[in-house]
């Protein structure tokens, strides 16, 4: 009775976990790209929104970006009522900031002789980024970027707080009607945590593995 | 500038540049402009909405309420180093029955987020511990954690030569840990150490969620109240509080890094914890 009754709510909250998770990593990654390449373009103003979004977004709180976007935003007229996509917001606007840090520090990671030579052999802007820079950044971002997703994945905990019925708020909820059995409630939502970071950078070495290059 | 990705601009990418520039301008202030605009007809950045963080007593809470949540992260990240200490030296122990142990603990409590961690504590020992002792502990088990991992990372980066050097002159394992290692660790450690004490001070903000006291819990009653109605205003002063605070400790932890780094000393980076 018991364990089915936490089987099921287990389920139900990863399964929004994992939701929360896959959209906000999409978002997180598309912003955090384009600021990334802001970040390293040689347009000044676009690199100092660059570098001001990084500094804001990164010292500001996890909780108050919540705040912001969850209870802010709908008195905009955005998202109102949608607790899910106001927590993806808030999730993304702050996991861009770190996924555009590791873009800047995986370009940076090229050699410049790499670049020097490709230009060197007549190599224009496009494809020496394709053939040269690109392949290599590429293959540096791969294990701080898990990095990043490891963090998000805990991050979407946050979301508990504010109405999102994930694995993090099933402890309220099975503290409730089972507060004699804590420490198992716990250590299952603990697992399922485990699980996910466990996929994500096993997930990440065996593609480093399989894209990597004897150098 | 010369940079992998582009070569020295000449004139006609210089040109280039300054329309991109003068274009860029345009977008980003467009961009801004309409924000504002859309803000302020929304009536959420108007006058009066602004208008409680003049008045003294409220300025005196947040401030007040700041001073408790530094102090919190302060606790915690003291205990968190003591936390960090022993588990790096349980990992780095000879004896499997103590690096075991410490590896299990290290490992379950990064791979837990650190929300679940406080109301598992809070929901156990809330009834002793009270909602600012739970936050705390929830807080060392993370972070010392994450820092157990940058001490292993440290002592491990002192060259091989140093501990051979102490071995050889007859110190025993203790003695070159203490004498030896750590005190050239220590010193490659502090920028990730101090890093790592943003992230604690930026998580002590989820305080606020099992009621314990700091500045988020004080604003929370400013826009709550119907009063002031001000969810949007009071969300960036409480942001603008806590980014002060974080890029001062961040700037720190560059410049430590760089000096380092012009003397040619190792160093080792806040990679662990970075990522939150």
């Amino acid at each position: 009775m018991y364990l089915s009754e936490l089987g099921s709510r287990l389920l139900d909250g990863f399964l929004v976990t994992l939701q929360l998770l896959g959209w906000s990593a999409l978002f997180a990654t598309l912003i955090g790209t384009a600021l990334g390449a802001f970040r390293v373009s040689p347009i000044r103003p676009l690199r100092a929104l660059g570098t001001s979004y990084v500094n804001v977004f990164r010292n500001t709180p996890l909780v108050v970006l919540f705040i912001i976007a969850v209870f802010g935003l709908p008195v905009l007229g955005i998202f109102r009522g949608n607790f899910f996509w106001l927590a993806v917001v808030a999730l993304s606007t702050y996991t861009a900031a770190f996924v555009c840090e590791v873009v800047r520090s995986g370009v940076n990671t090229v050699d410049i002789g790499q670049a020097e030579a490709a230009r060197s052999i007549g190599m224009g802007f496009s494809s020496s980024l394709r053939q040269v820079i690109m392949p290599q950044a590429f293959r540096a971002v791969i294990p701080p970027l898990a990095s990043v997703y490891i963090a998000l994945a805990k991050n979407t905990s946050v979301a508990a707080a504010f109405g999102i019925t994930e694995a993090t708020f099933q402890l309220s909820g099975l503290q409730r009607d089972f507060a004699s059995r804590l420490l198992f409630n716990f250590a299952g939502i603990a697992l399922g945590y485990i699980l996910i970071v466990a996929v994500i950078s096993l997930t990440a070495s065996r593609f480093e593995r399989r894209v990597a290059v004897s150098r | 500038m010369s940079s992998v990705l582009f070569d020295l601009p000449g004139p006609r990418a210089r040109l280039r540049h300054r329309i991109a520039t003068v274009v860029a301008v345009i977008v980003l202030a467009a961009v801004a402009a309409w924000v504002v605009k859309v803000l302020w007809e929304k009536e959420q950045i108007t006058p009066e909405k602004w208008q409680p963080f003049t008045e003294p007593q409220i300025i005196l809470l947040l401030l007040e309420g700041m001073a408790i949540t530094l102090a919190t992260a302060a606790v915690a990240i003291v205990l968190a180093l003591l936390f960090g200490a022993v588990f790096a030296a349980g990992r780095l122990s000879n004896h499997a029955f103590l690096r075991w142990p410490s590896t299990m603990v290290v490992e379950f409590f990064r791979a837990v987020p650190l929300l679940l961690l406080i109301f598992f504590v809070f929901f156990q020992f809330g009834s002793t511990l009270e909602t600012f002792g739970a936050l705390v502990v929830g807080l060392v088990l993370y972070n010392g954690s994450v820092l157990a991992e940058i001490f292993r990372a440290g002592i491990l980066a002192v060259p091989g030569g140093q501990s051979e050097a102490a071995y050889a002159v007859g110190l025993r394992k203790s003695q070159v840990m203490r004498l030896v290692l750590a005190p050239q660790a220590l010193r490659s450690m502090l920028p990730a150490i101090i890093s790592q004490s943003v992230v604690a001070l930026k998580d002590t903000a989820l305080g606020f969620i099992i009621g314990a006291p700091g500045v988020v819990r004080d604003a929370k009653a400013i826009y709550i109240s119907p009063l002031y109605n001000n969810v949007l205003v009071t969300g960036i002063v409480l942001a603008a509080m806590f980014i002060a605070v974080n890029y001062a400790l961040s700037k720190l932890a560059v410049y430590l890094e760089s000096r380092m780094r012009r003397e040619g000393k190792a160093v080792v980076t806040a990679s662990a914890g970075a990522a939150d």
